[in-house]
């Protein structure tokens, strides 16, 4: 657990960057620091490090006060990921991975194993330890950089906006993944963002600071988007704040039909205005009319109890019937979330 | 001493030059070729690697300290402009008429160019990958050899390759205290218009700088495996 107890940070020139800062990041969560520009969350995940000294108050790691340990051993226990990655440009990837186990006195082969290990881990092709880092795509990049914050397997990771030089899909990509990873792990992950959606996807806390570096709230990304403490809170959340909370709302209880399924072939003498075509392997091929007439309309689908309320709402507004086509694992059909049945989820979570 | 000594060069045409290159490259007696390529190599060898071992801490000083950057490097700028006839007398009066007195100011001119490359080769490490050093627990010291120093290794090479090839060039200056290395075989030229042992000379003076600039750039493929990939790709 790291503990920020009544911590102030003013520049030599007098800016206070963070002021009064009290808050806990707990062990095995990800603490996200969210706010504008210039609100102090660079200072805040620095002084953890000790990349930058306190001006008043303690840090604590675990209970120990940071200002107590040697700042190199201090950081090799505590991985770092940055924007730009900060690869080391002379050195093949595996080295570059390899470098806190070799601070730390690992011998080579030892390090250099454990550095494959981790490419494999973080989703990069082990063949691109021999590379050198500008030969990677910014992507492939910021991956390494993940690797090698992981590489003696510290119990800290602090990441100061890691994944915002890159595109959106491979930032949607980086982010899956470090969800994934942090399932295997459990680290204790500190997270800076100026993205808002960033922070409520990854948090499991998300501590909004304004200007001048002070806390606005500390809470559960849920929590945040239903009860924002102030003006300043709910204006940085933005709008759709009740589309996004239905992010955490479940799917696993919606009841599903599994009467509007008809085969490929079909061609009218249905009831219903709309029926999903499905293929002879079970997967969804289209909507078609119930009469049987035109080619098949878009759908959209989404995986009862994997996905949030969210998409499948969206699945739902993706076809013209209005009802939400739900998946297996395999892509298979396995049964249609109508609108009345959403509606009424959606009544609930409103509620809730 | 244009046309006359031309029209004898191309009248006595290469055999004679080669003639005399090989009458002249071992005497046995002082002043043969082959000593004057021995001293030209001491002379211009001599300010490249001091110059090199000298700008290095002064480089990593004036990086540290900002302040110290500008009047160091004016320092060895002034000597840089000064004209080399008046120093080497300045010289003569504490050194003689040795070849430290050519040496030594090779190796301010080596430095005053090498100091703004190792400054400036230490100001290419990017800051996120400083940054990243110091986050990832390096100490001071090692951050400074296994990172900043190599990264910084390109810019000093580049550097290094016109001091080796400028001090090679410049040895010859040296003839006007006799001590000239193959700068010599251009002075005796002058008191008697034979053209071979010039030809020789500059020949020779080409030569050896195309043969230390070779070197540096074979260093600097093995050195820095990582800025060849980078053309490469
Ligand atoms: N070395 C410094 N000296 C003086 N002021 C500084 C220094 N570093 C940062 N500041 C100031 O402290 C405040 C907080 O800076 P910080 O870098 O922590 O912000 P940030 O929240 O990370 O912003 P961004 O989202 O732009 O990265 C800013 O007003 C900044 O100008
Ligand atoms: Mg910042």
């Amino acid at each position: 657990m790291i503990t920020f107890d009544a911590v102030t940070k003013r520049y030599a020139d007098g800016t206070v960057a963070v002021d009064n800062l009290s808050l806990e990041a707990p062990t095995g969560e990800i603490t996200v620091f969210v706010g504008p520009s210039g609100c102090g969350k660079t200072t805040s995940l620095r002084m953890i490090n000790r990349m930058i000294d306190a001006t008043e108050g303690r840090i604590l790691l675990d209970g120990d006060p940071v200002q107590d340990i040697d700042p190199p051993k201090l950081r090799r226990g505590i991985g770092y990921v940055i924007q730009q990655a900060g690869l080391f440009p002379h050195k093949k990837i595996v080295d570059n991975v390899a470098t806190v186990p070799l601070l730390l006195g690992w011998d080579r082969g030892k390090a250099r194993s454990r550095a494959m290990e981790l490419l494999e881990r973080v989703g990069l092709d082990p063949a691109m330890g021999e590379r050198y880092p500008f030969q990677l795509s910014g992507g492939q990049q910021q991956r390494v950089g993940v690797a090698r914050a992981l590489a003696a397997d510290p119990p800290v990771l602090l990441m100061d906006e890691p994944f915002s030089a890159v595109d959106p899909i491979v930032r949607t990509s980086l982010q899956d993944e470090l969800l994934r990873l942090q399932a295997e792990l459990n680290k204790t992950i500190v997270f800076v963002t100026h993205d808002i959606d960033e922070a409520i996807k990854l948090g499991d806390r998300v501590a909004v600071l304004r200007v001048g570096g002070r806390l606005a709230q500390l809470a559960d990304p849920k929590t945040l988007l239903s009860e924002p403490a102030d003006d300043f809170v709910r204006e940085f959340l933005g709008h759709d704040r009740g589309i996004r909370r239905l992010q955490f709302v479940g799917t696993d209880g919606l009841r599903l039909r599994t009467d509007l399924t008809v085969p490929a072939g079909f061609s009218g003498g249905s009831p219903e205005p709309w029926v999903l075509a499905v293929s002879d392997d079970g997967r969804p091929v289209g909507w078609l009319r119930g009469d049987g007439g035109g080619e098949p309309e878009p759908y959209g689908t989404f995986r009862p109890g994997r996905d949030s309320m969210r998409s499948a709402l969206d699945a739902a507004l993706l076809s013209p019937s209005g009802c939400a086509v739900a998946v297996g694992e395999d892509g298979k059909v396995v049964g249609v979330a109508t609108r009345e049945v959403l509606d009424a989820a959606l009544a609930e979570a409103a509620d809730g | 001493m244009g046309e006359p000594l031309l029209a004898r060069l191309i009248a006595d045409g290469p055999p004679s030059l080669w003639e005399w290159f090989a009458r002249n490259w071992d005497t046995g007696r002082a002043g043969s070729v082959k000593d004057l390529l021995g001293d030209h190599l001491v002379m211009s060898l001599v300010p490249i690697v001091a110059g090199l071992v000298l700008a290095l801490p002064l480089g990593l000083a004036s990086a540290r300290w900002r302040w110290l950057y500008q009047p160091t490097a004016g320092v060895f700028n002034v000597v840089y402009a000064l004209p080399s006839l008046p120093v080497f007398m300045l010289l003569i009066s504490v050194t003689g008429l040795s070849k430290t007195t050519v040496i030594i100011p090779l190796t301010f001119y080596a430095i005053a160019v090498l100091l703004p490359a190792v400054v400036d080769g230490l100001g290419s490490v990017p800051d996120h990958v400083r940054q990243s050093a110091v986050a990832m627990g390096f100490t001071p010291l090692r951050r400074l050899v296994q990172v900043e120093l190599p990264i910084a290794v390109p810019v000093v090479l580049a550097g290094l390759r016109v001091v080796a090839v400028s001090s090679i060039s410049l040895v010859s200056v040296g003839a006007l205290i006799g001590q000239g290395g193959l700068g010599m075989l251009f002075t005796r030229a002058y008191q008697n218009p034979f053209l071979p042992p010039v030809i020789v000379g500059i020949v020779l003076i080409v030569a050896l700088a195309l043969v230390a600039d070779g070197l540096l750039v074979l260093a600097q493929r093995l050195l820095t495996p990582w800025v060849r990939a980078r053309r490469a790709s």
